[in-house]
């Protein structure tokens, strides 16, 4: 398009306009309302609604505005006798075939159908025959089907084929048996496949989880970020009577644009899960007995005072900036150095100081190339995934060094499937093809590294991109040699001329590293912290069983530390087995903070509901801990305060993705078979994990084995049998899936997950046998 | 004067064979464009001066969609020919496919040669197995001859003709929509502009033209611009193929010059059955409007003479009706075909045919109100002029046209719950 201005007349008003810009994009600029239907932004242009016609002077018949060009001089009438004929035309032919359920429809209200008849419908139509009737397909948990309503749009087909990249709905059948559906009666399993429910402009496609729950008008709207990934979207979230009903996208362009993904539409509804803490409580003799927060906080303080500088902590990366802040506060005030936040982080060798994206979020969608580096980025991080796929659809190569061949929503522009242990090898095999030099250790890994086609196609598609990225993911993370593998993918970056960034995974993972949630002098990280039994642990908002790298030790470990106090919204039975209190705290949309994504944006949020019970907003607990223990500077009035200190302290360093030296490289060698634990998308947290529609979509939620079919083979093991999964002693038996997705010898064995609580590190020795 | 062109070799015995085909000047035209006798630019300019207008239906100068395309664009570019002839009344391309199959092939050849194609493809109709079978027969004699392939008689070109058979949809021939299908989805008309000649087949510079377009090249260029142009009258160039069909004793596809009379068409095809009367002419095929018989008597078949008479020649597909017929049951079973066979895809076409379906059907089953004859020109109006593609014309204008000549027939029916023809009124 060129950037040739015009100038166009739309009733009466002088309008300038870029040449080729269709002309709904310059009404609705000049905030001139056009109705439609069909017509969405971020989707290609249909012009199959016709609701958009005007009257273009010189052209013998009205034009769809979402499809018709500006050309300089043009006239147009959007409100003429022709025009205005040619919108109720359409209308009422829309109408003719709808079913007019308003009063029993989810949409009601809130339907672009209705708003639109209201200006441009009859109160009668002229149409007495019988109307279409649409049988409806079970599309999953998440969507609620009602096509007869449906009135042909196909947004929700371009989304598919355009955004989600997957195409599970599309049209069949000609003129009024047209009609829109799976064909085959399967799932609709895109991870962002919510948002159709979004652009649906009618009831046809509605939100299952809250179906029939609310009408649109008793809602109020409020605003908040999604918790659930280092992206940070905006949400809008849709209240009642104090409850979250649902959770919509909010538009900016910055972040997430206008789209969200299922995670963050639909894990509000952990919020009234069963196990939600709503009341101090206390272990006693193997029991647990509801306890008054003054004596709660008196007994928490007791505790912290006897363990004093050897008290440990342990914090969630999605707990609020203000929270963390807070925790480091209290620990510092205690002399205690033993802090930190990378619960799912199995190497410390090396880090770097505040691990990011390294390139802004929209920056993502221009890349020419991108290396990821252990990662299920589509699943971990749909809306990063989103603007790759965009950059891979405009010619980008987006490559992975992963262990296991996930599906991605694009071709991929090369890939490296090989086995945990094997990854530093091959990270290093593109590093020599890219002509890293390096000195000490890694030089000499680098250079012993071996070459092959695939490693070399990779880096000479890096070195060739313009603009490229090297990001490493969630599972380098838990890589018994992450600072390695961090050190490779950073040099490659170097000598390829590539941006070197990190995929955190949680939605102030950023925020942590900033208010220096880690170990200070002498202190323990977390593998330390829970592998040695210590006096006294505070948890925030963790649940040991499913958020740590090797739950299995962190339970036994815990269980034997004196006294573990836990700062969480839920009190499950996991938590209650290694905790010895529990201070209820107040869950998403209950409290205010602030969340710094991966980017490393400042996003700031208010509470929209009460907490539930007895739960108190976290910073609230902390402050109160911090003055029970008479420490200095706790005593702020509210979380505004908090804040402004926060915001002082950090003042302005952001992402930091520079690295220190590893030292020690002698990489990790497996005895055996390895497993590859990854946490499936609806795992990642608390409020997740308690998303009962989220648990039915066909994503893992509980343990479960793949083996490709030669290590099936060896182990005579069949397809879907069951098998005995051992780690660090123990071992669980679990199904077996067989898939070629999986490299040799190695189990992919997804942690987070029922059963997986029992296991070792994500990343590790494993054994296998038959059940 | 008539099997000028198209049907210049019917006379023959398998006229079909590459034989038969090159005993007649058969590949003479293509041997000499190949062999430089005239550039790419020459050849477009004889078909341009040919007056050759688009015989699929809308008429547009053949030389003037071919102009759109340059052979120096870069990357690839397709021929399309449209043999879907999907439009009721209309059998004049099957027969070309049946008996001259090799003068649509070096039709296609030349198309593709002019603007430098990498392939051309024959969307045949569904149901057009034979004709399908003989034309891809005449591939083969034409692959084995060196007309297609590699290197085409020497010249460096290489080109090939594939075809692609539909499955039904009278919707494939419309020509955005028969991209689609080429392409493996859904039927559906584009939204236009862009045109075929810059976002065609597989999103390259296309040409598409009918049938009998196609297959009138090697002629033009063999027997001149000037030869063509004359055979038929001013802005009409050349003969026609007019299917005729309906109450004539002798149906049959005709190849007439434009300009032609419809009074000595219609004595070729046999005059009306049964020495009836003859009441009305759909002369261009389902969508055109219709013309009373005594008007049409008057007519010459060309696309003036037609046009300035309220409908249009269309893809030449002559419906002869005698005064046998009941126009409301005429309506209500075009109206039936037009419901069914919108695509579904923009609201007043899928929406609109149904509705416009049903009243016709239940005036014609006595069930019509008073209020549904004004119903019926404003849904109609309501259609077209609306819609991607001209379906939605189609279906409103012979809705239009039987209202406007034969209004007191529907209402007779409405008054009187039963049919004016059978009353004998």
């Amino acid at each position: 398009m060129s950037d040739k201005k015009v100038t166009i007349e739309v009733d009466g008003r002088k309008l300038e306009a870029t040449a080729g810009q269709m002309l709904i994009e310059v009404t609705d600029a000049a905030g001139i309302e056009v109705p439609r239907f069909c017509y969405h932004k971020k989707l290609s242009i249909a012009a199959n609604c016709r609701m958009c016609l005007v009257e273009v002077e010189k052209a013998p018949k009205p034009l769809p505005a979402c499809a018709t060009p500006v050309m300089d001089g043009m006239v147009v009438k959007t409100r003429s006798p022709l025009a205005i004929q040619a919108q109720q035309g359409t209308m009422e032919f829309l109408l003719i075939n709808h079913p007019l359920d308003c009063p029993i429809c989810d949409q009601g209200g809130e339907c672009e159908l209705q708003d639109v008849a209201i200006g441009y419908g009859d109160d009668a139509s002229r149409y007495v025959e019988v109307k279409r009737v649409v049988k409806d397909e079970d599309i999953g948990p998440l969507i609620e089907t009602e096509m007869t309503r449906c009135i042909h749009c196909t947004r929700c087909v371009r989304f598919g084929a355009e955004i989600a990249g997957i195409r599970e709905l599309g049209a069949t059948g000609r003129g009024e048996h047209m009609r829109i559906g799976t064909y085959v009666g399967t799932t609709v399993t895109s991870e962002m496949s919510g948002n159709v429910i979004d652009l649906c402009p009618v009831g046809a496609l509605t939100a299952k989880p809250s179906r029939y729950q609310a009408r649109a008008w008793e809602l109020t709207q409020t605003n908040a970020i999604a918790p659930h990934d280092s992206v940070g979207s905006n949400v809008h979230l849709h209240l009642r009577r104090g409850q979250v009903m649902r959770a919509v996208p909010a538009d900016n362009e910055a972040i997430n644009e206008t789209w969200i993904s299922d995670r963050d539409r639909f894990a509000y509804q952990g919020l009234s899960a069963g196990d939600r803490a709503t009341q101090p409580l206390v272990k006693e003799n193997g029991g647990w007995r509801p306890i008054e927060w003054s004596d709660a906080l008196a007994l928490a303080v007791e505790k912290l005072r006897d363990a004093r500088a050897e008290a440990n902590a342990l914090a969630a990366p999605h707990a609020t900036l203000e929270e963390l802040f807070l925790l480091r506060k209290l620990m510092a005030g205690l002399d205690a150095p033993s802090l930190d936040y990378r619960l799912r982080q199995a190497d410390f060798r090396a880090t770097s100081a505040v691990p990011g994206y390294g390139l802004s979020i929209a920056d993502i969608e221009r890349l020419d190339a991108a290396l990821l580096v252990g990662s299920n980025l589509r699943k971990d991080l749909p809306i990063i995934n989103h603007r790759l796929r965009k950059a891979a659809l405009n010619g980008g190569d987006v490559m992975v060094l992963n262990p296991v061949d996930y599906e991605f929503n694009y071709p991929l522009g090369g890939a490296l499937i090989t086995s945990p242990s094997n990854m530093v090898a091959s990270l290093a095999g593109i590093a020599r093809a890219v002509g890293v030099s390096a000195d000490g250790a890694i030089g000499e890994l680098i250079d012993g590294a071996a070459e092959n086609d695939e490693t070399n196609r990779l880096a000479a598609r890096l070195t060739a991109a313009d603009k490229a990225w090297v990001a490493v993911g969630a599972l380098a993370e838990a890589h018994p040699d992450y600072a390695v593998l961090q050190a490779i993918a950073s040099a490659i970056a170097e000598a390829s001329g590539a941006v070197f960034g990190f995929l955190p995974m949680a939605s102030n993972s950023v925020g942590a590293a900033l208010v220096g949630c880690v170990p200070s002098d002498g202190g323990l990280d977390a593998v330390q912290q829970l592998s040695q039994p210590g006096k006294t642990s505070i948890l925030l908002d963790i649940e040991p069983a499913q958020d740590c790298l090797n739950p299995a030790q962190a339970m036994r470990t815990l269980d034997e530390t004196a006294f573990v106090i836990a700062i969480s919204s839920f009190a499950s039975d996991s938590l209650k087995a290694c905790a010895d209190l529990i201070l209820p705290m107040a869950a998403f949309a209950e409290t205010s903070g602030t969340f710094i994504n991966g980017e490393g944006v400042w996003q700031r949020f208010d509470g929209c509901v009460r907490p539930l019970g007895e739960a108190r907003p976290g910073w609230k607990i902390l402050r109160v801990l911090g003055t029970m223990l008479e420490l200095d500077g706790f005593d702020y009035e509210s979380p505004a305060q908090v804040h402004d200190e926060v915001r002082a302290m950090i003042g302005d360093r952001g992402i930091d993705n520079s690295l220190d030296d590893p030292g020690d490289v002698e990489p990790w060698r497996p005895k055996g078979m390895q497993r590859i634990g990854d946490v499936p998308i609806y795992r990642i947290d608390a409020l997740t994990r308690r998303a009962t529609a989220l648990q039915q979509t066909g994503e893992p939620v509980s343990a479960l084995a793949c083996i490709n079919a030669a290590l099936a083979k060896r182990l005579r093991i069949a397809d879907r049998g069951q098998v005995k999964v051992g780690q660090g002693g123990k071992s669980v038996v679990m199904a077996v899936r067989v898939s070629e997705r999986v490299p040799n010898d190695t189990v992919w064995c997804p942690a987070a997950v029922d059963g997986s609580e029992l296991l070792g590190p994500q990343i590790g020795d494993i054994t296998l046998e038959k059940a | 004067m008539a099997n000028e062109v198209c049907f210049r070799t019917l006379h023959r015995d398998r006229s079909w064979t590459l034989d038969v085909y090159e005993s007649e000047g058969g590949y003479e035209a293509l041997k000499k464009v190949l062999a430089g006798d005239w550039s790419p630019a020459e050849v477009v300019d004889l078909v341009k001066r040919s007056g050759l207008r688009g015989r699929g239906g809308a008429g547009f100068p053949t030389g003037i969609k071919w102009s759109f395309i340059s052979r120096d664009m870069p990357g690839d570019k397709y021929i399309v020919c449209n043999s879907d002839e999907g439009e009721p009344g209309t059998f004049k391309d099957r027969d070309i496919l049946r008996y001259n199959p090799h003068a649509l092939i070096e039709g296609m050849i030349i198309a593709g040669y002019v603007i430098d194609a990498v392939a051309g493809y024959n969307y045949i109709r569904g149901e057009f197995w034979e004709p399908y079978e003989r034309f891809e027969a005449a591939l083969d004699e034409a692959r084995q001859a060196g007309y297609l392939g590699k290197d085409i008689l020497g010249s460096g070109y290489d080109y090939d003709l594939h075809t692609h058979l539909g499955a039904g949809a009278y919707i494939c021939g419309e020509e955005t929509a028969l991209l689609e299908s080429i392409e493996g989805k859904k039927g559906q008309p584009r939204f236009k502009p862009p045109f075929p000649a810059q976002f065609g087949l597989f999103g390259r510079p296309t040409i598409i033209n009918n049938t009998e377009s196609l297959a009138s090249i090697p002629d033009i260029l063999r027997q001149g611009a000037d030869w063509f142009r004359e055979l038929g009258v001013e802005n009409s160039g050349g003969s026609k193929l007019f299917s005729v069909s309906g109450n004539v004793n002798r149906p049959g596809n005709f190849e007439v010059p434009l300009g032609t009379p419809f009074a000595e068409l219609l004595e070729m095809a046999g005059g009306v059955t049964k020495g009836r009367k003859l009441k009305a002419v759909i002369p261009g095929g389902s969508s055109a409007p219709v013309i009373p018989g005594d008007q049409m008597m008057d007519l010459n078949m060309d696309y003036d003479s037609i046009q300035n008479a309220g409908s249009m020649l269309g893809s030449g597909a002559v419906i002869v009706m005698d005064d046998s017929n009941c126009m409301v049951k005429v309506l209500d079973r075009m109206s039936y075909f037009y419901h069914e066979e919108s695509c579904g895809q923009c609201t007043p076409c899928r929406e609109g045919t149904g509705w416009l379906y049903r009243v016709v059907h239940r005036i014609e089953t006595g069930r019509g109100r008073q209020e549904d004859l004004a119903l019926l020109d404003d849904v109609a109006a309501r259609i077209a002029g609306r819609t991607i593609c001209a379906l939605g014309d189609a279906a409103a204008m012979p809705v239009q046209g039987m209202l406007k000549h034969y209004r007191d027939e529907f209402q007779y029916h409405i008054d009187h719950k039963k049919c004016m023809v059978g009353a004998g009124g």
